[in-house]
């Protein structure tokens, strides 16, 4: 019986419904983002568990079926994302109930915030993303996209401020242009094969003109969307805008949701049309962000920008599996490699977000000259910040280590050690930026700059998060298994051995 | 799951979770942090006992936990890693000791600092007992992690600069490392430390890879035991509280250097393979160049600890040359350098501490006459830096003494010219220190310490100074006596040879 | 010429001069208006494949496919107007400038 209980559904309609009560009973949001947070773990459960069971799951709503109806979709895959949604949305609910509690208003940049708004765009954006990762046709998926876009370039606007306002403009501009592409390379696709599930057009697609041209589409709209290099423009100022909570969702989620949709396409869908040259294309873009991001992140003035552009950097990492995937028998490794980057790189962005987020909301400004000694005064933030940096340079233990030793492998056993050498250099530059901020944050200064009072769950809710990157570090292999359910790639993990 | 299963991971815990506890207590529970640094010490020294006892009658203890597919983290006890364990865990109680009173009046974070310091035991301790390259990686960047705040601990200016030094040389170092061993992994799989070498096994195949990968592994692992030309960092990490500096000098991270190359060359290669390889010969030219640079370079530093950290970078490539000559009879020269330069350069630096602490002494030209002042720590430098010389019967010439026999015995008499030019260096700048000491007259009336009492300075800092210094002397007194260092470095010795 | 065949170019066309607009002007309605005619180019495609070579009844789902995308463009254009208002508001121009990472 319990097999049977539809709880994707659950999943979607739970963040739905109380984003909508959050916008109509306003005032009640933060117990309704804990309800949600709380919520959602026992459906949560029961999906991972059956399709720990029973591989994936898939389910009509309503009965109807395809073509027009809604189907749901969920395999190992979806239950990464969803899992690593649950574990930054959990984090950044807790964390914004002392971010927007009444006694620590923010008083950013003279703005009063609306944490009504906050709330029922937060909880709103969590069921697009819950939707995204379960829908199983790619014209539903596209208004998932267009929903999730929307409800983030709406958060970013709540910090008011000229520079904010202007940053989701420019975001909601870029989003639209990337979703329409993809629109018409859903149309296209239709067009050639009659049909818009994903499991169809996986048997059906070939290379044709129309799948092509779908392929181009759809690829760079999604490209667009998760900010790979020369196209990331708008990413730096809309995330270092944003309040601190959302700034750590549109890091670690929503970027990562246009690139879990670009991963299904390619290696669900379009493995007749994609050619090695194009991942080649993807791959050294991929270079060009990471050495990209790094730099500026390096020459940063500001704390959250900087870790806006390590975002950058690190975009550019998991756009190397299309190459990797490419080499002899690596392409599962290559898989694990980048989805296990994006599971760590989640936790250990949100984590380095909410903390830059306190040290804006302690000292009101979040300039790095002026942040000497700020260790003595937010111990716990700093060592959540130093957590998170130490997965995002890929040092062990740490989930960002085990995702880069998996593309490492990748890379050694394809033949393509050309990526191994970008990898270890990229890794070098994080620590490069990483530890530019710990070198003023450790300084003793007579004067530490007065930091107000930060209430406990702002501390407390980085540094669980920095740790979670850490201890995926150490539980790879349950991880590991759950990403081999329906993947579309078979094949061994790589950790040694040629193949 | 019993205790031969669970003692390796124990070990590493005892100081793990103590430090962990330490960053959690507030900055004013002095004794209870105290009880905490010192409970675990001393449940390391007898969990470390246990492990001798069980390793020299036969016993096999290790802790495999699987990290990945085909990769295990695996903690396990041979002789060798039993040597260095030991040599960790004593010091580090008596370091604990020093430290404590050492930084009774700091204004910067203790709990930082003690919570770091035990963290970088548990680095050193995983590293000396990790089973393979993968495992022996992870301790090493998380030595390097644990080691950073202890250097900036002071937070000035300096000590900054001093940090980024550090770490650009350490963190490039262990990049090269980790490129080095994916690609081992690559080429043959799992990487389990196996006495007598276990590339033995693949003889004949993948001659050239293994002679880069060779390079790489020395590189990475030099940086760290400060092979010149990588030794930049060590000189300048100065800046750091001398018990750090005692700690980084005579355990952790240039003794994790040398113990690595120790490893690479016994357990990886296996001595004959490396021989058979012809790999050995640059890695005895570089170990000995680094011999004679070091002490020249010692021989002008009038700063006391920086002549220290110069002697340092010449005495520890002692064991780097003990391990680049091929024959029993040089290996226990250098293995047993591995314990003996501890003990003497611990006792030298914690005299060094002591007269900068009591006296505000730091520079050489303001000892004269302090032996009148403090006796007994005077005794306890004498007896380090004599030892250091090679005067019999300390422990010092057992070290030299097997070297050199090794080098005669394995046809390679310039090792003698090495030994020699070094000794003779040694006691050039290590004498005159010692006659201005005891010999010349104060040039004027010492500054009252904060001390009072008989003593001539807080009783836990001349306390561990002593017994460095005398266990030291006993080393080389009873090295014949059963599990004295020499005894233990013949056991390994042997194992390794398969006699 | 198949009607079906030449609605489709049209609305590539459509498709391509909003992407020319949203390109090279400064102006944020006019942006925002480019966006428009990039998406009436796309739901054109839509209702013209709809047809599809085979000249029988309609297809309902390009149809269906079109309305919701018409929904959700409205409610983008909505975003996009308030927004374009508040960018005017706070800092006084009608278009964005070249650095908005400060």
């Amino acid at each position: 019986m319990v097999a049977l209980i539809p709880w994707s559904v659950w999943i979607i309609f739970l963040p739905l419904l109380t984003g909508i009560f959050a916008f109509l009973f306003r005032g009640r949001g933060a117990q309704l983002g804990i309800v949600t947070a709380v919520g959602l773990l026992p459906p949560l459960i029961g999906l991972t568990w059956q399709v720990l069971s029973c591989g994936p799951q898939h389910y009509s709503v309503g009965g109807w079926g395809a073509p027009l109806g809604i189907d749901l979709y969920a395999d190992g895959l979806s239950i990464i994302m969803l899992v690593m949604t649950a574990l930054v949305g959990i984090g950044t609910t807790f964390y914004a109930t002392g971010y927007y509690s009444p006694t620590g208003e923010t008083k950013e940049k003279n703005h009063q915030q609306d944490p009504a708004l906050f709330w029922s765009l937060w909880l709103l954006l969590w069921a697009a993303l819950n939707c995204l990762f379960l829908s199983a046709d790619v014209f539903n998926l596209y208004v998932a996209l267009e929903f999730l876009g929307l409800s983030a370039v709406a958060l970013v606007a709540l910090a008011g401020g000229p520079s904010a306002v202007a940053a989701a403009m420019r975001y909601l501009l870029v989003s639209l242009l990337g979703s329409l592409s993809y629109l018409l390379g859903v149309a296209l696709l239709y067009f050639a094969h009659g049909t818009l599930s994903l499991g169809l057009l996986a048997e059906s697609v070939t290379s044709s003109p129309a799948s092509f041209a779908a392929t181009t589409l759809m690829t760079a709209g999604l490209v667009m969307k998760t900010a790979l290099f020369p196209l990331h423009f708008w990413l730096p100022p809309a995330h270092a805008n944003a309040p601190a909570p959302v700034s750590a969702v549109l890091s670690a989620l929503v970027v990562k949701a246009s690139f879990y949709l670009l991963l299904r396409l390619w290696f669900q869908v379009f493995t007749n049309t994609v050619t090695p040259s194009v991942a080649l294309l993807l791959g050294i873009l991929g270079v060009a962000a990471i050495f990209w991001g790094s730099v500026q992140a390096l020459m940063a003035q500001r704390l959250k920008l900087l870790v806006a552009y390590s975002t950058v950097a690190q975009l550019g990492y998991i756009f190397l599996v299309f190459p990797l995937a490419q080499g002899k028998g690596t392409g599962f490794s290559a898989w694990c490699g980048g989805l296990y980057f994006i599971l760590s790189h989640a936790c250990a962005k949100a984590a380095a977000f909410l903390a830059a987020g306190t040290v804006l909301y302690g000292f009101g400004h979040d300039r790095i000259d002026e942040l000497a000694g700020i260790t003595q005064r937010l111990p716990v933030t700093m060592f959540a910040f130093g957590v998170a940096g130490v997965s995002l340079i890929g040092l062990p233990p740490s989930g960002g280590f085990i995702g880069k030793w998996l593309l490492l492998n990748a890379a050694l056993a394809g033949g393509q050690w050309w990526w191994a050498i970008v990898i270890i250099i990229g890794g070098l530059l994080a620590a490069a930026y990483v530890f530019r901020f710990f070198s003023r944050a450790f300084s003793y200064v007579e004067q530490v700059p007065i930091c107000r009072d930060v209430p406990w769950s702002m501390e407390l809710t980085a540094l669980a998060l920095g740790l979670s990157a850490m201890a995926l570090g150490i539980i790879a292999t349950q991880p590991l298994a759950v990403m081999q359910i329906g993947a579309p790639l078979a094949g061994p993990v790589l950790t040694g051995g040629l193949p | 799951m019993s205790l031969d299963f669970w003692l390796p991971l124990m070990i590493v815990l005892s100081s793990l979770v103590p430090g962990i506890l330490i960053f959690c207590l507030p900055e004013d529970r002095i004794g209870l942090r105290t009880a905490a640094n010192l409970v675990g010490a001393t449940a390391k020294l007898l969990l470390t006992a246990v492990m001798i006892w069980g390793v020299f009658h036969g016993h096999v203890y290790e802790t495999r936990l699987p990290l990945l597919p085909g990769m295990d983290l695996v903690l396990s006890a041979d002789a060798l890693s039993v040597l260095f364990a030991t040599l960790s865990a004593i010091l580090w109680f008596l370091t604990t000791l020093y430290a404590i009173a050492y930084l009774e009046a700091s204004p910067q974070s203790r709990s930082r600092f003690f919570g770091f310091f035990s963290l970088c035991v548990s680095s050193t301790v995983g590293f000396a007992l990790a089973g393979n390259l993968i495992t022996f990686v992870m301790f090493y960047e998380m030595l390097t992690l644990s080691t950073y705040p202890l250097v900036v601990h002071r937070g000035s200016p300096e000590s900054m600069r001093a940090g980024k030094i550090y770490l650009a040389y350490t963190l490039s170092g262990g990049a090269v490392l980790l490129i080095a061993v994916a690609w081992l992994k690559a080429l043959v799989g799992p990487l389990d430390f196996t006495e007598g070498g276990m590339l033995v096994a693949f003889a004949g195949l993948y001659r050239h890879e293994f002679i880069v990968i060779f390079a790489l592994l020395i590189a990475g692992l030099g940086v760290k035991a400060a092979l010149v030309p990588l030794h930049g960092w060590l000189p300048v990490a100065m800046v750091a509280p001398a018990p750090v500096s005692a700690l980084l000098h005579a355990v952790a991270v240039v003794k994790a250097g040398a113990f690595g190359i120790v490893r690479v060359v016994y357990d990886i290669y296996g001595i004959e393979f490396a021989a058979k390889l012809g790999v050995l010969g640059p890695l005895a030219a570089v170990a000995s160049f680094t011999i004679v640079y070091g002490s020249l370079r010692a021989l002008n530093q009038d700063g006391l600890k920086k002549r220290l950290a110069y002697s340092t970078v010449s005495q520890v490539s002692y064991i780097a040359l003990g391990a680049a000559v091929l024959g029993p009879v040089a290996t226990i020269g250098g293995l047993v350098h591995l314990v003996h330069q501890g003990l003497m350069k611990i006792t030298l630096f914690f005299c060094a501490g002591n007269l900068a602490e009591t006296l505000g002494i730091h520079y050489i030209s303001e000892m004269d006459g302090v032996g009148r002042r403090m006796p007994s720590t005077m005794a306890a430098f004498t007896l380090g830096a004599l030892g250091m010389i090679g005067v019999p019967p300390l422990a010092g010439f057992i070290s030299k003494w097997y070297l050199g026999a090794g080098g005669l015995a394995a046809g390679q008499d310039w090792i003698i010219l090495v030994l020699a030019a070094s000794s003779l260096l040694n006691a050039g700048y290590f004498l005159p220190i010692i006659y201005r000491a005891w010999f010349k007259e104060p040039r004027g009336p010492w500054p009252e310490d904060n001390y009072g009492g008989w003593l001539e300075t807080h009783w836990m800092l001349l306390l561990p100074a002593l017994i460095t210094a005398l266990l030291a002397l006993a080393a080389g007194l009873l090295a014949d006596s059963p599990f004295s260092p020499l005894q233990w470095a013949r056991l390994i010795a042997a194992r390794e040879y398969g006699l | 010429m198949n009607i079906s065949l030449l609605y489709s170019l049209v609305g590539l066309a459509l498709f391509s001069l909003g992407l020319y607009g949203l390109i090279a002007y400064g102006h944020l309605l006019r942006k925002i208006l480019a966006v428009n005619v990039m998406g009436s180019g796309a739901f054109l495609i839509l209702v013209a494949l709809a047809r599809g070579w085979r000249q029988t009844s309609p297809d309902p789902v390009p149809h269906a496919m079109g309305l919701t995308g018409l929904v959700v463009a409205v409610s983008a254009t909505a975003l996009a107007l308030a927004l374009a208002c508040r960018v005017q508001e706070t800092t006084g121009s009608t278009q964005l400038t070249e650095d908005g990472s400060d």
